[in-house]
């Protein structure tokens, strides 16, 4: 048998087909899923007219690792291993409203000191998760120092979730009803429950006071800077109509001038004893998004600073069975994220696993409003646009 | 001497200069770099660091010289070439003493800037051949900003050769002399800044690197290549900063003179002044790159057209007023 080749019909044959595929009315472009920019595998397709860009389409599901379902499958206790991974920049914060969904089925009254172990962490995930963002924006605009700054002292709060909980980025730290006793607890130690670690609060306090100077140090160093004042200010708004339109939350809201922040509102974390402040922006630009997080980190830290002079002592763990086995029932617990809400809706059926899971995420509902801001503007614009919604692909798709 | 002997010294000269000034700056980027960004890589693996960027330059050569399916293929293997020819070139006006030069060309200003407005085409084409979108937007934005960029560079030339009353470059250094002052205290200090804006724009480099932009275009024209070719590119952006500063530092810094040493042993010194003044000047460009972030395209023609060929126009103006009246 043989097979004919007709030498017009084949794909890129000749190379003046270069030509055809670039041109300028209606060029498509896609941005990602591997891009340096898109912070994992983001797609953005964009119809472009030279610079600007006329119409954006982002697609997801490049990495959906159906946490949903497999939560279904899986005992109380395993999910938080699971719910770690999903914004794994902030893993900590993300098993909180897990627990509390589900120690409010189970209607568990968490000890005082617990409570405020989870509110610490809580606190240092999100300074280390605004440092991240702190570093990698700058760098979506063009400058590439910040980055290491930002790392090395995010690198101090990532030491001290490590010396309380083991881990760096997937604690898994939360137990129904309490918290785990403290790294470094072997099995002579397993009757007397071994609390945080020795020096713990003089390295937290130390640590804090350099987070707040080299707060200082960013507010001077980026947002002192004109290329990056000029790059930012008056790019990208997002007025707060559209904001609460397309259910955006966290500090993007924030920014936009809303004043929402649900550990004020909610009382998943004992966040009432403490005084704090919530920044908001005036203008809801990518220059306010920026400062939005960084005057957070200061307020975190104040948070962390607070609760370890006030820090109760007491138990870490509540009486719960040996079998976890949650009442049937339903419930939806919400909680402030870095990257803004996150919501479990928990629906047990009195197994040993959840009937269904569903997670509400603050990236998925953040970036659905990209097609619209990011409609009429110039390439350079989108990603510091894009940037500044700081998301994490594990927190879009799950 | 007959011309072809001649001829081969200064090719050999000059080839042997070129990639030596790419690679001290190319350590003194990357350790001064690393200071800034405390990074322990640079600065304390293999022999405090040294060995660094040669290990990149062995990496570059091993890595595989891969072509795009769909490229332009002659153009794509060309365009490297066009930048490095354009940057080579350079090297026959810079004088470092007045009879250490490759040619003293009495048009000597207009020549460097002839050539060295030749590496638009080696964007231009690096950009158009890859056929990669990312590379094509790279090298449009590198054609308009080199072409916006040309003319600052040229009118802030004009005034110091006003000034000078020649174009050749040697003569630009003896009038200096005459002086008794570099042009940058003795009247073009002006241009003397439009210059090294221009020149930072002309070069890609930060805060203007927009054509090469790694977040946002991927490297832009230069996404596509790899390997040998892209260290051909790599080598020449340092070549041509270190052209630009010896330029800068011969028209606005008095070049290879300087004050109080005797004037006889000038072949001796010339050199050293002359790459003292250009990695001085090339440190200062080092130091912004690494504490600024990019403009977007339309600030960056904003900036020339609006502010840069004005001001250079007025400073024209001044030079040839005072030149006339004092």
């Amino acid at each position: 048998m043989t097979t004919t080749i007709d030498p017009e019909n084949l794909p890129f044959v000749s190379e003046t087909s270069v030509s055809v595929e670039i041109e300028t009315e209606g060029m498509i472009l896609n941005i990602g899923p591997q891009h340096p920019s898109t912070h994992g595998v983001l797609r953005l397709v964009a119809k472009v007219d030279g610079e600007k860009i006329s119409n954006v389409e982002p697609v997801l599901g490049y990495m959906h690792r159906g946490y949903e379902k497999l939560a279904e499958v899986r005992t109380y206790p395993q999910i938080t291993t699971l719910v770690n991974r999903i914004d794994w920049v902030s893993g900590f914060c993300n098993e909180i409203p897990f627990i509390a969904a589900t120690e409010k089925l189970m209607e568990v009254e968490v000890p005082e000191r617990a409570k405020y172990i989870r509110l610490m962490l809580t606190e240092m995930a999100r300074i280390a998760s605004h440092f991240v963002f702190n570093g990698a924006y700058p760098l979506e605009i063009g400058a590439l120092t910040p980055l290491f700054y930002a790392m090395e002292d995010r690198e101090r709060v990532l030491d001290l979730i490590e010396s309380v909980t083991g881990g760096r980025f997937h604690p898994n730290f939360n137990r129904i009803g309490g918290v785990k006793p403290a790294a470094g607890a072997g099995p002579a130690t397993k009757k007397d429950i071994q609390d945080l670690p020795a020096g713990f609060y003089k390295e937290t306090r130390d640590a804090m006071e350099t987070i707040l100077l080299a707060c200082d140090k960013f507010e001077d160093l980026v947002g002192g800077n004109e290329v990056f004042v000029a790059r930012t200010k008056g790019v990208g708004v997002l007025p707060p109509e559209v904001a609460t339109a397309y259910g955006v939350s966290g500090p993007i809201l924030r920014a936009s001038g809303i004043k929402f922040d649900l550990r004020t509102t909610t009382d998943y974390l004992p966040y009432k004893d403490f005084d704090y402040d919530i920044p908001i922006g005036e203008n809801g630009d990518c220059f306010d998004r920026w400062f939005v997080r960084l005057q957070e980190i200061r307020e975190s830290a104040k948070i962390v600073l607070q609760a370890i002079d006030s820090i109760p002592s007491g138990p870490l763990q509540a009486k719960v069975p040996k079998i976890i086995k949650v009442p049937a029932g339903e419930c939806y617990v919400r909680a402030e994220n870095p990257k803004g809400e996150m919501g479990y809706h928990l629906i047990s059926e009195g197994g040993l696993g959840p009937y269904r899971l569903k997670i509400r995420t603050a990236s998925f509902s953040n970036i659905s409003v990209l097609p619209w801001i990011l409609e009429g503007v110039l390439i350079p614009d989108l990603l510091a646009i894009m940037g500044s919604f700081d998301f994490v692909l594990g927190d879009v798709d799950r | 001497m007959s011309f072809g002997l001649e001829l081969i010294i200064k090719i050999a000269t000059v080839a042997a200069i070129a990639p030596a000034m790419a690679l001290a700056l190319t350590i003194i980027e990357i350790k001064g770099s690393a200071y800034m960004q405390r990074r322990p890589g640079p600065l304390h693996v293999g022999l405090r660091g040294f060995i660094f960027p040669i290990a990149e330059v062995i990496k570059f050569i091993q890595k595989e010289d891969i072509i795009p399916t769909k490229a332009d293929k002659s153009v794509f293997k060309m365009a490297p070439a066009y930048i490095f020819i354009s940057v080579f070139g350079l090297f026959v006006v810079i004088p470092a003493s007045p009879t250490l030069i490759v040619r003293d060309l009495e048009l000597g200003v207009f020549y460097f800037l002839a050539i060295s407005s030749l590496s638009t085409i080696g964007v231009l084409t690096a950009g158009w051949s890859s056929a990669n979108k990312y590379s094509m937007m790279g090298g449009l934005r590198a054609a308009g900003q080199l072409i916006a960029y040309e003319l600052p560079l040229i009118l802030a030339v004009i005034g110091v050769v006003i000034q000078a009353e020649t174009m050749s470059l040697v003569g630009i250094v003896e009038a200096q002399k005459e002086l008794g002052l570099p042009f940058i205290i003795a009247g073009q200090g002006v241009a003397f800044l439009i210059f090294m804006v221009a020149a930072t724009a002309e070069m890609m480099r930060v805060p203007f690197d927009m054509p090469i932009g790694e977040s946002e275009l991927v490297s832009g024209f230069l996404t596509e290549y790899s390997g040998i070719r892209f260290l051909l590119f790599y080598i020449s952006e340092y070549i041509n900063l270190f052209v630009m500063c010896a330029i800068a530092s011969t028209l606005f810094l008095g070049g290879y003179h300087i004050p109080f040493l005797p004037e006889e042993w000038v072949n001796f010194y010339g050199p050293v002044v002359l790459i003292s003044k250009t990695f001085a000047l090339a440190s200062v460009l080092i130091l912004i790159r690494w504490s600024f972030p990019r403009f977007r395209e339309d600030q960056l023609q904003n900036i020339a057209w609006k502010i840069l060929i004005p001001v250079s126009l007025v400073n024209i103006l001044v030079t040839a007023v005072m030149k006339v009246v004092l």
